[in-house]
């Protein structure tokens, strides 16, 4: 069970793994994610989908090394099984041809942007996506997004590859140029889901946002990952994670997605001290 | 002979050590003890204490066979009616079901039936589980969503009756509440494991990480999936807040968290454990009932300096059982009755500093029968406090409700579900435990999920 039969490394600390689980391949839609546990007393990491294949039954999940999990789940091989694999949670993006549509995908967001952007193609809109990352060297998928939407830009932060420039910047040049764009969809680190939205706003852009909240069951039952939206208590597990973005509360988020900061580094330096002599205890 | 009129006392861990870890807190009675205490039972002919035991145990006959030392015998005969002796030995309330009802305790303490149920399921898992009986194939599917108490028990029934059960849980492992909400201190994990082994050696099918209502609605199970039935147990699982201003801050976890992180993740054992938890030095548990109870009394395991139990009428109201408050309190919880918060304070970093509270009173008693509790105006005080769990009750998880169509829920969302048979508005399809009647015990939970399998039974053998 939840074999992995593909790897592939993105980017340095980037990974793509393929997974077996057609139970979750059979129903999984773009916009949904999956919890994971590499370990027996492993921790439960959500990771947003970033494609399905319901014939082979397989997952295809990119994750970047931020922490104990990720870090462990990017030694994991072809032919490892993962401990744990449940999905798919949270609801699906809505869909429909909605006309012109941008997507944007920041660093690792480009993976979970992608099946949006070829079902909202699917469904008939002219999709201009915008990817962005750091530098050069992190940049992945490329082509896919190339080919799931109409047209694509790409931008870095640092001008490595291509231009220099925020995918905000992007953005805001691609608004200009169009004029009438009927829904935004940005998927990326929290700063910049925040300043797509603080952009989008100026030009009254509906702008969907997907919430990568700190979770542990991801069905509804912790409310950890309680985000306030429009002034109510959303969970992002079950009524995400996919949320107006104009209405979310970021500096709650942000805040909410740094509460064990302090325990992550003590799980990292116990991490790194696998030999046995207890040095990280 | 002249009955000892007090029931044998259960050894326990000694509260100032066990407030610090996380082992079992009462130990067991001894095979001495608990045949003394077998002998206490009068073997009344009535029986009356078998009408208090929502699952039907044959309470005298057990009891009979435990006072012979005849264990194997006596387990047996718990096991013909109840598929986890060793959970509900250890959680059940008693004093309200079986023992409330005993025929000694008219005089004297009643017997202790939970402790005698207790020990030979113990000595059961020590000596070698007996094998059971199971009736002859009937080729009928039969799928139980969630594995909480009510769904083992449902599925226990039907696997013993000779249909093909298929458990489905949302979760990693099996057990719902029992795993992920009553603490490890209260009823051991490894004990829960045992019980559910004893139902996949009846046969009985566990899916793990199947989460129903996402990667299939229960209409799928049954329209491509070939499942002749379905019995939906999918509990009380979605916290409720207390929609006060602060409730987002870190440092406010749900009960539901709280006791999630610690039982079902063992972040006790952080970071040998990879999921962390967070308690501060004061810890504010916020509601009077068991999961109060047990939230407090892991906060102080945790290592927290101070536990508070913040609750708004007086303990006379507490809901808990009378047993957990007791521990709770021999343990070094504090309690603060009458008292509800009105906002959570934090700094700049968004964490909690502190509560501020109302002062209440005692009115005329509620539609519950309870006092209900009025504010004393301008009694506002804050408490300092850096660690809030709410634990003021959990309602109906929506997941299965939402996804299944024409089954009718109440305005809370619970499932509406004949008590009787457990038949929901859906032919085929059954429910009880929590989800239908709000949070409730374990043995309600397994007394439901016994009623519906009875009626999927005999829906099976006319079909």
């Amino acid at each position: 069970m939840y074999k992995i039969l593909k790897k592939e490394v993105l980017a340095p600390t980037i990974s793509l793994f393929d997974i077996e689980a057609p139970m979750v391949a059979r129903s999984a839609r773009a916009g949904q994610f999956v919890i994971l546990r590499t370990i027996d007393e492993g921790e439960r990491i959500p990771l947003t989908i970033a494609d399905f294949d319901r014939e082979k039954g397989t997952i295809t999940c990119v994750f970047q090394e931020v922490g104990k999990t990720t870090k462990e789940l990017a030694k994991f091989d072809v032919g490892d099984s993962l401990k744990d694999f449940v999905g798919p949670l949270g609801e699906p993006s809505h869909i429909e041809n909605f006309g012109r549509v941008v997507v944007v995908g920041g660093g690792v967001g480009v993976a979970p942007i992608h099946p949006i952007a070829r079902a909202l193609k699917e469904a008939g809109n002219e999709v201009i996506g915008i990817i962005g990352a750091r530098t050069g060297e992190l940049l992945f998928w490329e082509d896919k997004l190339r080919s799931a939407c109409t047209e694509l830009r790409v931008t870095t932060d640092d001008g490595s590859y291509v231009r220099q420039g925020f995918v905000t910047d992007v953005l805001k040049e691609v608004i200009e140029e169009k004029g009438d764009i009927a829904l935004c969809v940005a998927i990326g680190p929290l700063p910049m889901m925040r300043a797509v939205c603080n952009l989008t706003k100026e030009y009254n852009l509906k702008t969907i946002v997907s919430l990568n909240s700190i979770m542990v069951d991801g069905t509804g039952m912790c409310g950890c990952c309680r985000v306030t939206v429009g002034g109510q208590t959303k969970f992002a597990c079950v009524d995400g994670p996919e949320f107006d973005g104009h209405q979310v509360d970021f500096a709650e988020m942000a805040r909410r997605s740094v509460i064990y900061k302090e325990q992550e580094q003590i799980a990292m330096e116990h991490h790194q001290c696998t030999c046995g002599c207890g040095g990280g205890k | 002979m002249a009955v000892i009129p007090n029931k044998h006392p259960m050894p326990a861990q000694d509260p100032v050590v066990r407030a610090k870890n996380f082992n079992e807190v009462a130990l067991g009675y001894d095979e001495e003890t608990v045949v003394a205490e077998a002998s206490r039972c009068l073997q009344c002919k009535k029986a009356p204490c078998r009408q208090g035991c929502p699952v039907e145990v044959d309470i005298p006959a057990f009891i009979k066979l435990a006072s012979e030392r005849d264990f194997a015998g006596a387990i047996k005969k718990l096991k013909e009616k109840n598929a986890l002796p060793a959970v509900c030995g250890r959680v059940c309330p008693q004093e309200n079901q079986c023992e409330k009802y005993c025929t000694v305790g008219k005089k004297n303490e009643p017997v202790g039936i939970g402790r005698i149920e207790r020990f030979c399921a113990d000595w059961e898992l020590a000596n070698g589980v007996l094998p059971q009986q199971v009736a002859e194939p009937t080729s009928k599917k039969v799928a139980i969503v969630g594995s909480g108490p009510s769904g083992l028990t449902c599925a226990a029934d039907l696997a013993k009756l000779g249909h093909k059960v298929t458990i489905f849980e949302a979760l990693h492992v099996a057990g719902g509440v029992l795993m992920y909400g009553i603490p490890e201190f209260r009823l051991p994990k490894a004990v829960v494991q045992a019980e559910v082994q004893n139902l996949k050696n009846l046969g009985v099918d566990i899916q793990v990480n199947a989460v129903v209502g996402k990667f299939a609605t229960v209409d799928q199970l049954m329209e491509e999936g070939g499942f002749d039935a379905a019995f939906i147990g999918t509990g009380a699982g979605l916290p409720y807040f207390m929609n006060i201003p602060g409730e987002n801050a870190c440092g406010v976890y749900s009960a539901n968290e709280f006791l999630t992180r610690t039982n079902l993740m063992k972040a006790y054992k952080f970071p040998d454990a990879d999921t962390p938890i967070r308690v501060g030095k004061k810890v504010a548990v916020l509601g009077g009932g068991n999961v109060a109870m047990d939230a407090a009394r892991t906060a102080l395991r945790l290592g927290a300096e101070e536990s508070w139990i913040v609750y708004r009428r007086s303990k006379t109201e507490l809901p808990a059982r009378h047993e957990e408050a007791e521990h709770a309190e021999e343990e070094g919880v504090k309690f603060a009755f009458l008292t509800s918060p009105t906002r959570i304070i934090y700094d700049d970093n968004y964490w909690v500093t502190g509560m501020e509270c109302l002062r209440y009173e005692l009115g005329e008693p509620d539609a519950s029968g309870r006092r209900s509790p009025v504010p004393i105006e301008g009694s506002e005080f804050v408490i300092d406090v850096d660690t809030v769990v709410v634990a003021i009750g959990q309602g109906p998880n929506p997941l299965v409700p939402r996804t299944t169509k024409g089954l009718e829920c109440n305005k809370k969302g619970n499932i509406i579900a004949n008590l009787e048979t457990g038949a929901t508005s859906k032919p085929g399809v059954y429910a009880g435990g929590d989800v239908v009647t709000g949070a409730a015990t374990v043995i309600l939970a397994m007394g439901a999920g016994r009623t519906a399998a009875k009626s999927i039974h005999a829906y099976l053998s006319g079909k």
